[in-house]
């Protein structure tokens, strides 16, 4: 993807992502010259006067006022993650959940609608289908494997469409491109949860995507230190063109009647979401998970590509194993959705998958407490292996409909494939399933 | 905006050559309500050292941010470096070829549409004049952009450096 910005007026050079994963935004300290980003440890910085003041809290120049607004550690993380995603800005959360909500209410009112993908993460269902509705934001959820399902799903309070290119937990890919085709017809936003297949794997904006969230807390810091979540816009979006987006595009109270689409141009819906959204409900990142999550992300090219490479061969490996039915991996040739993760995930499926094992929940009960390496827990993207049976854990609160809709059927084991050595992982699995 | 025939790419250097080289800019379609994009635009300059002069024929007389509003580039008395332009697509044509008539005589040197502004045919014409032409971007944008302040709102600035950050005032 070519940039509109010519750096060194010698041509235009886009620098890869190994190099954005380290350097995007952040050149060295003006002041001080450190190297590293410092952590802005400040709850709040002085204004130059009363003049200056006023003109922060209108928006009418850009600086610091109060964490809760903005910090300049996690600008920083927020700076790095747009130019991964190569979109125009992002605004960073408190946790995967948070950067959703923010995403939403900078979208919807009460009474309007948004269709999402029924293969999502067991808490976004829950937060989409249940929490939401108290706030009169509809979620209708589709089966995402056809993606007409959105179309037909379509009605004129529908403010956007909602998918996980690489669903959490099954491994599901979806149809990208061709969900972005109806989400552009019908002039609203795709919103790509992007979390399982990081920027070094998918660039959903290429396919057409308007708006991506994350939980950093997975791949990005990668380490299972940080909560943390952040919403990124494409900057190509045009909230004016069908007078859908009020929120966009009419003068805003909570700012003295500023209209946001229009002061701010392409970053105008992550300046909607940080200054009103943020402010209002406050669940702002830490400067110093901030730091960590920066940390992480320096490796995130070579920790990501070791993780698929692992996951692949333990996909192999269950795939041949006599205790168990069936893998859920797109890595594997014999997948349903190896085409789809050729086209949008070359580089590999990922590192989270699930599997079922013949023998059903008693057997899944026994295969988590038998490991030793692999640890119980309710996470995914860390450095060490996880295991998880979804139906006992995070997809607890599900029916059995949507437990099995969501792929997380009482057989279903789910991996998080972490950076150890993978005969090592193989041998734990093994033992575990005897 | 008039449809793109082709994308504009502006090297950050020719951008910050023309940022740190002129000081006195004539705002067209500069608004007397404070929560206009051009009304923040004029604020924000002003705040970083440019002299910011209002052109609104329905403002004229009045002042905005302490400088007098005049109804065209032609009555502002003073020189003026460069004619910053927050009007529609298709009236850019009719103000450059007023800025082209008195380019001259007032030392202007630079022609700006703002962001969602652009007119290729009528650059052209100020390009032929001898004048520089940037459309479809913010002053405002651009040096927050270039000089880190818009990466502290988490926009992507687009640039990779080993170097320290130079804020400009
Ligand atoms: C795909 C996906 N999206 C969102 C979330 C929620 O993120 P967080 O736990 O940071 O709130 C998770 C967490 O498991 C996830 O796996």
């Amino acid at each position: 993807m070519t940039s509109k910005y010519d750096q060194n007026g010698k041509g235009q050079h886009k620098y890869g992502m190994e190099t954005r994963t380290i350097h995007a935004g952040s050149s060295p300290d003006p002041v001080t010259g450190a190297r590293n980003t410092p952590i802005y440890q400040t709850t709040s910085y002085v204004f130059d006067g009363a003049e200056h003041a006023s003109d922060l809290f209108n928006l009418q120049a850009f600086g610091f006022i109060y964490s809760r607004l903005t910090n300049p550690t996690v600008a920083v993380l927020e700076e790095r993650i747009a130019n991964l995603e190569d979109g125009r800005a992002a605004v960073c959360a408190s946790s995967g959940h948070a950067a959703q909500f923010l995403a939403f209410f900078s979208l919807l009112d009460p009474g309007d609608e948004f269709i999402a993908s029924r293969n999502l993460y067991g808490g976004s269902i829950t937060q989409f289908g249940v929490s939401f509705k108290r706030l009169g934001w509809n979620c209708k959820f589709v089966d995402p494997h056809d993606p007409e399902n959105f179309r037909k799903a379509l009605s004129e309070k529908t403010k956007a469409i909602f998918i996980e290119v690489l669903a959490n937990p099954s491994g599901v890919v979806v149809d990208l491109e061709a969900i972005a085709a109806i989400s552009k017809e019908a002039g609203i936003p795709l919103i790509v949860d992007n979390t399982l297949s990081t920027p070094y794997l998918c660039q959903p904006f290429d396919w057409g995507a308007d708006i991506i969230v994350h939980s950093t807390t997975k791949f990005l810091s990668g380490n299972g230190t940080s909560m943390g979540g952040a919403v990124v816009e494409s900057g190509k979006f045009n909230w004016a063109a069908r007078g859908k987006f009020p929120t966009m595009t009419e003068p805003d109270p909570a700012y003295h009647g500023l209209t946001f689409a229009e002061t701010f141009g392409d970053f105008g819906y992550t300046m909607k979401t940080r200054t009103v959204g943020l402010r209002d409900f406050g669940p702002c990142m830490s400067p110093a998970n901030a730091f960590y999550t920066l940390m992480g992300m320096e490796t995130l090219h070579l920790r990501v590509e070791r993780h698929v490479e692992n996951a692949l061969k333990i996909a192999e490996f269950l795939d041949g194993h006599p205790a168990i039915s069936w893998v859920s991996y797109a890595g594997l040739k014999s997948s349903p959705y190896h085409q789809l993760k050729q086209k949008y995930l070359p580089k590999g499926a990922g590192s989270v998958f699930t599997f079922g094992v013949k023998r059903g929940y008693d057997a899944c009960i026994k295969l988590v407490e038998s490991v030793n390496l692999f640890s119980h827990l309710a996470n995914v993207g860390d450095t060490r292996s996880l295991i998880l049976h979804p139906a006992s854990t995070t997809h607890r609160q599900l029916t059995d409909e949507q437990r099995k809709n969501a792929g997380a059927g009482s057989d279903v084991i789910r991996l998080s494939v972490g950076l150890e050595t993978v005969g090592d992982l193989i041998y734990d699995l093994d033992q575990a399933l005897k | 905006m008039t449809q793109p025939s082709r994308p504009l790419v502006y090297s950050d250097v020719d951008i910050k050559r023309i940022l740190l080289g002129v000081r006195t800019i004539a705002m067209v379609g500069a608004s007397a309500n404070w929560v206009r994009p051009s009304n923040f635009a004029m604020k924000y300059l002003q705040g970083k050292g440019y002299r910011i002069i209002p052109i609104n024929p329905g403002a004229a007389g009045k002042v905005i941010h302490e400088e007098t509003c005049y109804a065209s580039i032609r009555d502002v008395p003073d020189q003026v470096d460069m004619v910053d332009i927050f009007r529609s697509s298709p009236a850019a044509a009719g103000i450059i070829d007023e800025v082209i008539s008195v380019a001259s005589d007032k030392g202007i040197r630079v022609v700006w549409m703002q962001l969602g502004v652009r007119n290729d045919e009528a650059a052209s014409r100020g390009e032929a004049a001898g004048l520089e032409v940037i459309m479809d971007r913010c002053p405002k944008i651009e040096f927050g952009r270039l000089f880190g302040e818009l990466g502290w709102s988490g926009v992507n600035s687009g640039i990779i450096s080993s170097k320290r950050r130079k804020y400009a005032s």
